[in-house]
């Protein structure tokens, strides 16, 4: 009960952890977006909240005052006042969706002077492996990122269907097995953030969460420097322990990592495929 | 234990199957639950045969109800089958909202198996056996009447569609107490529900269930749409019916063409687990975007099945408690058509986040968009008909009211959802799981709730108790705001749904303030009880046999509460939009006819229940891979056909001298009765005869 004393303080403690508190250019867009649609939605909702209980107790059976005309039931000028003005609102609404749409595709990449950092993400039960092919290394249920440079993450399942959710940086996509889908984020500052599988896959779900660490340039490639350095190989033992179906208690960093693995866990369902 | 008899016989049946066992062998509170609710199925329903035994109600009910063919009767049933299954689904809800509160950073009392289980079955229960047998009831009851037609076109196909949904639901309550329901959620996405994840029983019981209700389901859909197509009186042309008609016909004929698609998902995953296909599989050319489309063909449709007839209900209430013709008649039946059209163009809404490109969501949201026009112009129609009126604050009433302002909220939300750059941030939060309830809930059930009381005292002859109309009313409306906006604020902070525990905090007021609405709703749906017990205990005080409690405008108001067997002691003819509100005014609506005829009514027939029943069996020998009784079953459904295809002698004739007793016993009530003026409409002084004003 103290709990419910404290919400107006402590409520809003949950929304630091969305879009609210966005970290990057595309959460960003979005948070924009929202304002603007909801500004815009405030003029389509408020008529109605305003009318229904003004109109409803004005003209209630005791109030004896106001006209009773039991037969009207047409004016074209009231007509033209409820189609027109909603179908403005909707093509407005529409021309913005559309831009919007493009502008936040996630396939899109994001402009910058840098090439963006490549990364591989495959769903597991119930873990994220997330490997850098340029850097050939992989982690598990973290996601390292250089502040500042787009980061390119293509993904793929080796398991049921699964959606990658980072709500401060960039939203969800879905990754399915033998097929390939990809989201474009980037961090415009230093930070952890949450990350999650937001479709439901099973027994180990809820705890399906990872952080996603942004840091300096320097800092990342510190961090590269180490987790090579580590010798801790991601090789066939390992790979097998991490696609058995289990929730790991710590995230891993793996040292090296073959660099077919995406394309070997894509082909598994795609060879029968073809 | 794989070769020989037992396997024969039981098929994969063992004793783990139990939740009795299970939790005599691991006692948590997860098992004890499990096993406590299977006990309330099998003490209910033993509970339920004995007093039955004991009040030597078999035979009345066999003769009267349950083989009964009269529209009303099977409308009757439909929802109190709604009524059962609403309050399973809505305990569930609350035990998970109660497991979700006390599970931040705590593993809870309810495991993640049996919480996942738990947003299955509560999910594809709301919408097939709550929603969906609560509005084909209403529909079942009400269309008929207010066409001026004696029954619907095919009586014993609406039959079989009760009974057909009644087995599946059974289906589902026998999952309780033996073996396990899916966890795959009401969508039931593969390849998650594929033998290779889900190898168990669950997703066949969600198979069987579902294909069973969509059957039903397409029936009814035919059956109605011919039914207002064929049977309207004389006069009663298209654009004379009461809107209520209007949105039966639209959701009859969405039946018909998205219940398909479901069928065809469920019989494709049907094929996969029993056969080795390989549609959606992960494997061997599979592709489960194709489940993805097709389940959400109907899915999306599926809405408006369920949002529509709730639109007719409100056009009748607020038109009737506001004394006032509808507003824009034309209008709200243009918009109705054009939201049951545009339904089947916005589908990929469900899936912005599979990754197809930015043109194509671009115009799957602006199509989810447009369904807003007409919605809104819905609602600004209802204003409309309150202004210049003469408002009256009636249970029914208040519901249409909180719809217009909850819906609206809701609609809100569904265009931010619309937008696929904000779909990618909030789809599979629990955002989507307020949007959905801010809909369903204000959208359905609301409009439901004010069908039920609205149209109750038609059908039993005495109305329902007002004060708990009100506290229920009250407790629905509180209940929902407070159990839902939290988890708009959750979504937005990127809580996942069907989630049995969480991680942050930071969450913790929201979710209990979640779970205190969801106990105020588990009130709101005990004070619907209270009601109907204490309205039952007063009934005498409270009977309106005259059959016009609330000064009614369309035909089924010009009959005695309940109406007679066969409706119309003589087929009404139509003039107007509301002949019997305008009948009242013009002259005397209660004139005696000169002659009264024979009329035929369909005789009782037993096919309906055999089919549902062997129906139900079938499935769940299919379900435990007991193919003896699988095969046996199909025969059986096939003798029932054609056995009753040999029956010549199905109708029954009323006598013309009995139609004459039972309509002039009518009309000598309706001659007593002192017609009461609307201010104490809800008082014991309500007989069912209106005053009408000069
Ligand atoms: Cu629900
Ligand atoms: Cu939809």
């Amino acid at each position: 009960m103290t709990a419910l004393a404290l919400l107006p303080l402590g409520g809003c403690a949950a929304l630091k952890l969305g879009v609210v508190n966005h970290a990057g250019p595309v959460a960003a867009g979005q948070w924009h977006l929202y304002l603007i649609v909801g500004a815009v939605l405030v003029f389509v909702a408020g008529p109605v909240l305003l009318l229904v209980p003004i109109v409803a107790w004005h003209y209630r059976l005791a109030n004896k005052d106001s006209a009773f005309s039991p037969k009207w039931n047409f004016s074209w000028s009231l007509e033209g006042l409820i189609w027109i003005p909603p179908t403005g609102i909707v093509i407005g609404l529409g021309i913005l969706l559309w831009h919007y749409t493009h502008r936040l595709d996630p396939y899109r990449p994001i402009a910058s002077a840098q090439a963006p950092l490549e990364v591989q993400a495959v769903a597991l039960d119930w873990k994220w492996l997330f490997l850098y092919p340029d850097q050939h290394i992989a982690t598990v249920n973290e996601l390292d990122i250089p502040v500042g440079r787009p980061v390119h993450i293509r993904l793929t399942s080796g398991t049921v269907m699964q959606s990658l959710l980072i709500p401060q940086l960039a939203g969800q996509i879905y990754a399915m097995a033998g097929m390939t889908s990809q989201l474009n984020l980037e961090a415009s500052r230093a930070g952890v953030f949450r990350g999650e599988n937001a479709q439901f896959n099973g027994q180990g779900f809820q705890a399906e969460k990872f952080d996603v660490i942004a840091r300096t340039p320097a800092a990342f490639a510190t961090w590269v420097g180490r987790v090579q350095a580590s010798n801790h190989p991601l090789d066939a033992a390992a790979t097998a322990t991490i696609f058995r179906r289990s929730v790991l208690p710590h995230p891993v960093a793996f040292s090296a990592a073959p660099d077919d693995l995406f394309r070997r866990v894509l082909a598994r369902s795609q060879e029968s495929r073809r | 234990m794989t070769q020989g008899l037992w396997p024969a016989l039981l098929g994969r049946f063992d004793w783990q199957a139990l939740p009795f066992v299970r939790a005599w062998e691991t006692p948590t509170v997860s098992e004890i639950i499990g096993a406590g609710a299977a006990s309330i199925v099998i003490v209910g329903a033993i509970g339920l045969m004995a007093l039955l035994t004991y009040l030597h109600a078999w035979r009345y009910l066999w003769k009267e109800w349950l083989t009964s063919l009269d529209h009303k009767r099977i409308g009757i049933m439909y929802v109190v089958l709604a009524f059962v299954m609403l309050s399973r689904a809505l305990v569930e809800a609350v035990l998970m909202r109660m497991q979700q509160a006390s599970a931040i950073d705590a593993p809870g009392f309810v495991e993640p198996d049996h919480f996942a289980q738990l947003f299955s079955t509560h999910g594809s229960i709301m919408i097939f056996f709550m929603a969906m047998p609560f509005l084909t009831g209403v529909i079942n009851y009400v269309t008929p009447l207010q066409i001026g037609a004696r029954d619907v076109a095919f009586p014993l196909l609406n039959s079989i569609s009760l009974w057909l949904t009644g087995g599946a639901a059974g289906l589902m309550m026998v999952s309780l107490v033996i073996g396990r329901f899916s966890t795959g959620g009401w969508s039931g996405y593969p390849p998650y529900t594929e033998l290779a994840f889900s190898p168990d029983v669950g997703p066949d019981y969600w198979i069987w269930a579902v294909t069973l209700g969509s059957v039903a389901s397409t029936l009814t859909g035919l059956n109605f749409a011919t039914t207002i197509y064929k049977m309207r009186c004389p006069g009663m042309t298209l654009m004379r019916m009461p809107l209520f008609v209007w949105t039966a016909l639209c959701t009859s004929i969405l039946m018909i063409f998205a219940m398909p698609p479901l069928t065809v998902a469920t019989a494709l995953l049907a094929l996969d687990r029993y056969l080795g296909a390989h549609f959606f599989t992960n494997d061997l050319g599979g592709n489960m975007m194709m489940y993805a489309n097709l389940f959400w063909l109907f899915g999306h449709p599926e809405v408006y099945i369920l949002i529509l007839p709730a639109f007719g209900v409100y056009s009748e209430v607020v038109s009737t408690f506001s004394s006032k013709e509808l507003y824009g008649y034309t209008s709200l039946v243009l918009a109705t058509m054009a939201i049951a059209v545009l339904s089947f163009t916005v589908w990929v809404h469900h899936f912005f986040t599979m990754g197809q490109n930015a043109n194509l969501n671009a115009v799957f949201g602006i199509a989810t968009m447009t369904i807003g026009v007409p919605t809104g112009v819905k609602i600004y129609d209802w204003i409309w008909t309150m202004f210049r009126g003469e408002v009256r604050f009636t249970v029914p009433m208040l519901y249409s009211l909180a719809f217009m302002m909850t819906f609206v909220l809701g609609g809100f939300t569904g265009i931010l959802l619309a937008f696929p750059p904000l779909d990618y941030l909030v789809h599979n939060t629990l955002f989507l799981v307020a949007h959905f309830h801010n809909m369903l809930i204000p959208g359905t059930l609301y409009g439901m709730l004010a069908a039920y009381h609205y149209w109750f005292p038609k059908a039993f002859g005495f109305r329902l108790n007002e004060r708990w109309g009100r506290i229920s009313f009250g407790c629905w409306v509180v209940g929902f705001y407070t159990a839902f906006m939290p988890l708009y604020v959750l979504g937005a902070s990127g809580a996942a749904r069907r989630t049995q525990a969480f991680y942050e905090p930071a969450f913790r007021p929201w979710l209990y303030v979640a779970g205190v609405g969801a106990l105020i709703l588990l009130g709101a749906l005990a004070s619907l009880f209270v009601q109907l017990w204490i309205s039952i205990r007063d009934r005498d005080a409270n009977r309106v046999f005259a059959g016009d409690p609330w000064d009614g405008r369309g035909l089924e108001w010009s009959v005695s509460a309940p109406p007679p067997e066969f409706n119309y002691a003589v087929l009404p003819q139509v003039a107007a939009r509301d002949p019997f509100f305008d009948g009242k005014r013009a002259g005397d609506p209660y004139a005696a006819p000169a002659t009264y005829e024979d009329i035929e009514v369909p005789r009782n027939s037993m096919t309906g229940p055999v089919i549902g029943i062997v129906g139900a069996a079938l499935a769940f020998a299919l379900v435990w891979h007991i193919w003896w009784l699988a095969i046996l079953c199909a025969l059986g459904i096939v003798a029932a056909v054609i056995a009753r295809s040999f029956a010549r002698d199905v109708h029954r004739t009323v006598t013309a001298a009995e139609v004459a007793r039972i309509d002039r016993h009518w009309r000598a009530a309706v001659a007593e009765a002192k017609p009461i003026p609307r201010h104490i409409e809800t008082t014991s002084a309500n007989r069912g005869l209106a005053e009408v004003p000069a």
